[in-house]
């Protein structure tokens, strides 16, 4: 590791007037987030405890290939309730939002748009209209709601509670209370198994989010030595680096080790009127779904730490008042972020709909709660103003790996619920005593 | 106007009245919060370079009047006059078109946020992509910092660590690194122990020298002396009457808070 050799080199810059004691200087050094650290160290112990506990089936390729495409629904709402609470809202209708933005979608493509436009089942134009109609739902409704609580001030609780009864009724109403399925072909690629990169495009992927990951950090430090800050030592930034390269590259790694089954292959095969290879072999590799979760989180990070959006959202929830004297048009900054908690929704109705390759009325049920559960487990402070996407989506994370560890391990259902339970409410006391020890809010 | 006595007739000639227009002009301000008449018939004036006191106890209507200024209080009627043109302040994005800054008692910033978000905070400095550029307002921050307050060394972190002296200079900081043409200050010492309530003394001298036009609040009266070229009493939202602080007592003062007349002027 390149712990051993890095550790030496600590010492020296040690003992200049450091003002934090020595012991723990290696980690100041990295200039890591110790939230960040704790999270992961958190979903870390939950997986060992877990494959001990399932005789090593928790941590196979197969499982954490499961494990990611089960998060990816819940993960990217989570994101977007950062915002929403850290403007110090609650958005209770996530669930039920989903249930007609998915509604609307699988009628799109299975009746609308093939009955009224004339579109044949199957046209190439299909998924992509239905994704398109059921982005605009979401934003268009969470948009609403936002203006109701940011200019008619009614309390977002209150408007979403109203939310959480009528979107999942509307989405019953306009499929009559059908499943609707099966969903187009291409659409259903969005829901992990039945659309990932394999092998050769995942390791390109993988190759790729690396280059990037080192020049956007490189860049970042010329920046601030062009400005004259100072900027931690150079093989402080190397091993970050290394962590983030390692963790990206072994990622890709263990999903490149599922491998299709051979009868998959073989039908696969069949169906194109081709015979089999003796001995071919493929890999599922990274799930779409899985890639646009982590697009979700990147576009959402950047907006959260680099645009005046974000500086806002974050402004408001610590001060309103201060924001409001500031010049922020703090109503209209609601409106925004409920419309973007909408638009996160409908990708979310995407990933989950074209999982179960089909629309039926009680998708998304409670997706409320383990979307608030997962903002707030990732370090998300409901008195406003705190929060980070990543954190959300660790959160969501763990909270599945829980979930789905229980569940192999064999844990009665009313005890699993008890758990995740539990768990909340601890999360938010280890954040609360972390938060004093700190000294911050 | 013309309902009011002029404050300037009063004592020797003002220099900075020989011809010069105000730079802020309040006239018959009114506003109403259910059946109180919170300012009531208010006309105040302040010149490039002066320093203008509010007294008055609490409830007085000093604060509500200065927010009227500062756009966060929409006033019943009046005008608002700067440099000699009708101004239409509607909201703080307004006030600051006028350069008006404002300084509040309640000190008003993001605690979560560090101190140059909170500096550039409504007017970030953002890169040709449109992104925040955090690097630049740090490099801002730390030189103006540098000249008000060159102890000030946390930089990074949320201003909720600061000390009250340190949160005062992050909201010093924003007026005047905007160049701030007229400056409302709400007890901007009230929370400040000696030494900062001195650098905020200094602060406001320069500023002044500079032309600035200061409005400022307070309830300590011997402070207001040393600082302000005239201070304006009010009570119970109306004014009851505005002196140069040489032509007044801090006597004068007090009962003019309390009682709500001037002594001299009715023995006059």
């Amino acid at each position: 590791m390149s712990d051993t050799d890095t550790v030496p080199n600590a010492a020296p810059s040690g003992q200049r007037p450091a003002d934090k004691a020595p012991a723990r200087s290696f980690l100041n050094q990295l200039e890591l987030d110790l939230r960040l650290l704790g999270m992961v160290g958190a979903f870390i112990i939950v997986c060992v405890v877990f494959n001990v506990l399932t005789d090593g089936r928790f941590l196979t390729p197969r499982n954490i290939f499961n494990l990611s495409i089960q998060t990816v629904s819940v993960a990217i709402m989570a994101t977007g309730m950062v915002f929403i609470i850290v403007t110090r809202h609650i958005d209770l209708s996530v669930g039920a939002l989903l249930a007609t933005a998915s509604a609307v979608m699988a009628m799109m493509q299975t009746r609308w748009l093939p009955d009224m436009m004339g579109l044949p089942l199957g046209h190439a134009a299909l998924p992509w209209l239905s994704i398109f109609a059921g982005l605009i739902t979401g934003a268009v409704i969470g948009a609403f709601q936002g203006w109701l609580v940011g200019y008619l001030t009614i309390p977002a609780f209150i408007v979403t509670l109203g939310g959480l009864l009528i979107w999942r009724n509307v989405g019953w109403y306009i499929t009559s209370g059908q499943t609707i399925g099966p969903l187009d072909e291409t659409f259903q690629a969005f829901g992990g198994i039945n659309g990932t990169l394999g092998a050769q495009w995942s390791w390109i992927a993988g190759l790729l989010a690396a280059v990037v990951a080192v020049l956007a950090l490189w860049s970042a430090r010329r920046n601030k030595i062009g400005h004259g800050f100072r900027v931690k030592p150079i093989w402080a930034e190397a091993v970050v680096m290394a962590i983030i390269v390692g963790a990206i590259l072994g990622f890709v790694a263990i999903l490149n080790a599922y491998e299709i089954p051979s009868r998959v292959l073989a039908r696969d095969f069949a169906a194109r009127g081709a015979e089999m290879p003796e001995g071919f072999t493929a890999s599922y590799g990274i799930p779409y779904s899985v890639l646009l979760l982590i697009a979700v989180a990147v576009v959402m990070t950047v907006i959260a730490r680099k645009t005046r959006l974000g500086r806002y959202i974050f402004a408001t929830g610590g001060n309103p008042d201060a924001a409001e004297l500031s010049g922020i048009n703090t109503r209209l900054l609601t409106v925004k972020v409920f419309a973007i908690m909408g638009t996160l929704v409908a990708i979310s109705a995407v990933v989950a709909s074209a999982r179960l390759t089909n629309h039926s009325n009680d998708i998304g049920t409670l997706d409320e709660l383990r979307v608030i559960a997962a903002a707030v487990i990732g370090g998300t402070a409901l008195s406003g103003g705190i929060g980070t996407i990543y954190g959300a989506i660790l959160g969501a994370l763990i909270m599945q790996s829980l979930q789905s560890g229980m569940a192999m391990v064999g844990v009665d259902a009313p005890l699993q619920n008890m758990v995740v339970g539990t768990v909340l409410v601890a999360a938010v006391l280890i954040d609360i005593i972390y938060r004093r020890r700190v000294g911050g809010k | 106007m013309d309902k009011q006595p002029d404050p300037r007739a009063s004592g020797a000639p003002d220099p900075r009245a020989s011809g010069a227009t105000p730079l802020v002009e309040l006239k018959d301000i009114r506003i109403a919060f259910g059946g109180v008449q919170a300012v009531d018939g208010v006309s105040l004036d302040l010149y490039p370079g002066e320093v203008v006191g509010l007294l008055g106890h609490n409830g007085a209507g000093k604060s509500t009047l200065i927010k009227i200024l500062s756009g966060a209080y929409k006033a019943d009627s009046g005008e608002i006059w700067i440099n000699g043109e009708k101004a239409s302040i509607h909201s703080p994005r307004d006030a600051r078109r006028y350069n008006i800054e404002t300084i509040y008692q309640t000190l008003a910033l993001a605690d979560n946020l560090d101190a140059a978000s909170n500096l550039f905070l409504g007017r970030e400095i953002v890169t040709r992509m449109g992104f925040v550029d955090d690097a630049r307002q740090e490099a801002e921050t730390r030189k103006i910092m540098a000249r008000l307050n060159p102890n000030f060394r946390k930089l990074s972190e949320p201003v909720s660590a600061l000390s009250g002296g340190q949160r005062q200079s992050v909201a010093i900081a924003r007026a005047v690194y905007f160049n701030a043409r007229i400056l409302i200050m709400d007890e901007p010492t009230a929370a400040l122990g000696v030494h900062e309530t001195q650098m905020v003394a200094d602060l406001i001298q320069e500023l002044k020298a500079q032309g600035l036009g200061i409005f400022l609040i307070s309830h300590d009266t011997r402070e207001m002396m040393e600082l302000c070229d005239r201070v304006s009493v009010m009570k119970n939202g109306q004014l009851v009457g505005t002196e140069r602080v040489e032509d007044v007592t801090e006597d004068d003062i007090l009962s003019m808070i309390i009682m709500g007349k001037n002594p001299k002027r009715d023995a006059a």
